[in-house]
């Protein structure tokens, strides 16, 4: 069952991540572009190679989004996806593209997640109160319009909060074990220039001072947001020959989605990300300890404990000792977001979860420079999407 | 902006729940075909499909299954509950709701501990199902 592994990220892209962001405003449609443009000329590829894409909303349009992007590319395509999946959907992108490219359908994809400021409007519209209720929906009929919203669940911290004040009843919650996350995370975000934390290494001590938003969760603890953006090619391992970088196959890939609400989990601390990652190793025919780097989606520090069980890095219950025993830099025995994942970059809205894609790119074709992991050539990428609703995971292997 | 605290628009499916909550009674569904427990209301059970979902009265209590203190506001309809005491509650029917804990100290907040029903009638027609130790 499965990827044969005849697909691979050929190229990337990536904007800088930044809190304050001052370059040309874009709209969406021409950040896709910009992505599209650097990423293909990463590759050494052309316009004319793309038959594919995968993307996810742009603010110009909120219906036939991949014409319309095809359309402002110039490009006809066989293969167009647009997924809806939040912070799992750079994962959802990547394997449909190696899913598209292995049945014949494509063999260059473009997979982008633009997040700069878009211009200004001219004329501004009146605030809609939707946006109040962020991620949750308020719409007539919407089960979190009648049982969550009125309660005042809504938004990620507070879900977040619950799953992780769970797991310290059910297992023991130690503070110091998510402030070294953090610390091992912002010391390879530091040296990352792309990344909004560069050259801002952080300390337990500041982590555990932090602000608490919503216990047991610091503000520490918690992404930024800011404004960014990536993408990837994904090609067939026939086009990967004549592209300049060492292809990086996508060998295994696993996706599970469970509930939008993490009250209506069955246990909350047994996520997603669990069977999409033994799907992902099956396919791929590795097995956790054969990984050399881990691509964790890292919304918070509870989504990387979870991530670290769940998908078989340690045993349940053991996440926290885990991380108190191994050495989380991209000089450690576990480099664990080695671009400072989500924590150290920033999270640019659906395209936090593409830095964790380029970045194990970019660490198996070696171009990693002052955080390059030695001999690494299998790579663990996840994806988590609303509060750990829909999760998805990769396996990347050298070509 | 007038910010008026969103409530719940009952729907024909959901309807029984609320009226119940407006009589001070808690009422769920239970599934006549596999004999489970349903919660939120839906037409058809979520653990086999059928649509012989029965509505019963249940006490309404159970345990703490999960809680945080939102220090800051989730949305600002909610800025005069800070800190917001969000809370799951697992009925001894073995469902899950969401709610809020009232009537309790956050550092008195214990998971596992005992809760039963505080019904809090926010508008003429609609009362929440909120949560007090006991």
């Amino acid at each position: 069952m499965g990827l044969r592994g005849q697909a691979a990220i050929v190229g990337f892209a990536e904007f800088k991540h930044e809190r304050k962001y001052n370059g040309p405003r874009l709209f969406t449609i021409e950040q896709w572009s910009e992505l599209t443009a650097m990423a293909l000329d990463d590759a050494g590829l052309q316009l004319a190679d793309v038959n594919g894409i995968a993307c996810t909303d742009i603010r110009e349009s909120g219906m036939f989004t991949p014409a319309t992007i095809v359309e402002y590319l110039g490009q006809p395509v066989n293969f167009a996806e647009r997924i809806d999946l939040g912070g799992a959907s750079s994962v959802g992108m990547v394997w449909r593209a190696a899913a598209a490219i292995e049945l014949g359908i494509a063999d260059v994809v473009v997979c982008a997640t633009p997040a700069l400021p878009i211009p200004s409007n001219p004329e501004p519209r009146a605030i809609d109160p939707r946006r109040f209720f962020q991620s949750s929906s308020n719409e007539w009929g919407s089960p979190q319009a009648e049982f969550e919203i009125p309660y005042g669940n809504l938004a990620q911290n507070c879900g977040y909060a619950m799953i992780a004040q769970r797991y310290g009843a059910q297992y023991g919650y130690n503070e110091a074990a998510m402030a070294k996350l953090v610390v091992d995370q912002r010391q390879n975000g530091a040296l990352n220039p792309l990344a909004a934390f560069y050259g801002k290494p952080t300390t337990a001590e500041e982590v555990l001072a932090s602000k608490m938003i919503a216990d047991p969760l610091r503000m520490l603890e918690i992404v930024m947001p800011v404004a960014g953006g990536g993408a990837v090619v994904v090609a067939s391992c026939e086009v990967a020959e004549r592209c300049r970088h060492r292809p990086v196959r996508i060998t295994g890939f696993g996706e599970h989605l469970t509930v939008k609400t993490p009250t209506y989990a069955k246990d909350m601390c047994d996520t997603p990300v669990g069977p999409a990652s033994r799907q992902a190793f099956t396919m791929a025919g590795l097995e956790p300890g054969d990984i050399n780097a881990a691509e964790i989606y890292d919304c918070y520090t509870i989504t990387v404990l979870l991530t670290l069980e769940d998908a078989g890095f340690c045993a349940k219950g053991e996440g926290q000792r885990f991380i108190m025993d191994s050495g989380m830099t991209h000089d450690g025995n576990f480099p664990l977001n080695t671009h400072g994942g989500q924590l150290g970059m920033g999270q640019a809205g659906a395209a936090g979860g593409m830095t964790q894609v380029v970045e194990a790119a970019r660490q198996i074709m070696g171009r990693a420079e002052d955080r390059q992991v030695s001999a690494c050539d299998n790579v663990y990428v996840s994806g988590t999407g609303g509060i750990m609703s829909e999760q998805a995971a990769l396996i990347l292997q050298g070509g | 902006m007038d910010l008026v605290k969103p409530i719940p628009r009952p729907s024909t499916t959901t309807r029984p729940f609320w009226d119940g909550l407006n009589e001070r009674k808690v009422q769920i569904q239970r599934c006549d075909a596999c004999d489970s427990w349903v919660f939120y209301p839906r037409t058809r059970c979520p653990s086999c499909l059928s649509d012989l979902l029965i509505w019963r009265e249940v006490s309404g209590q159970g345990v703490l299954y999960t809680y945080t203190l939102a220090r800051q506001p989730t949305a600002p309809h909610f800025a005069d509950e800070t800190p917001q005491q969000l809370a799951v509650v697992e009925l001894d029917e073995g469902v899950r709701m969401t709610s809020t804990l009232v009537n309790v100290e956050p550092s008195d907040i214990v998971i596992g501990m005992r809760l039963q029903p505080y019904f809090d009638q926010v508008t003429d027609d609609v009362t929440l199902l909120r949560y007090q130790p006991g």
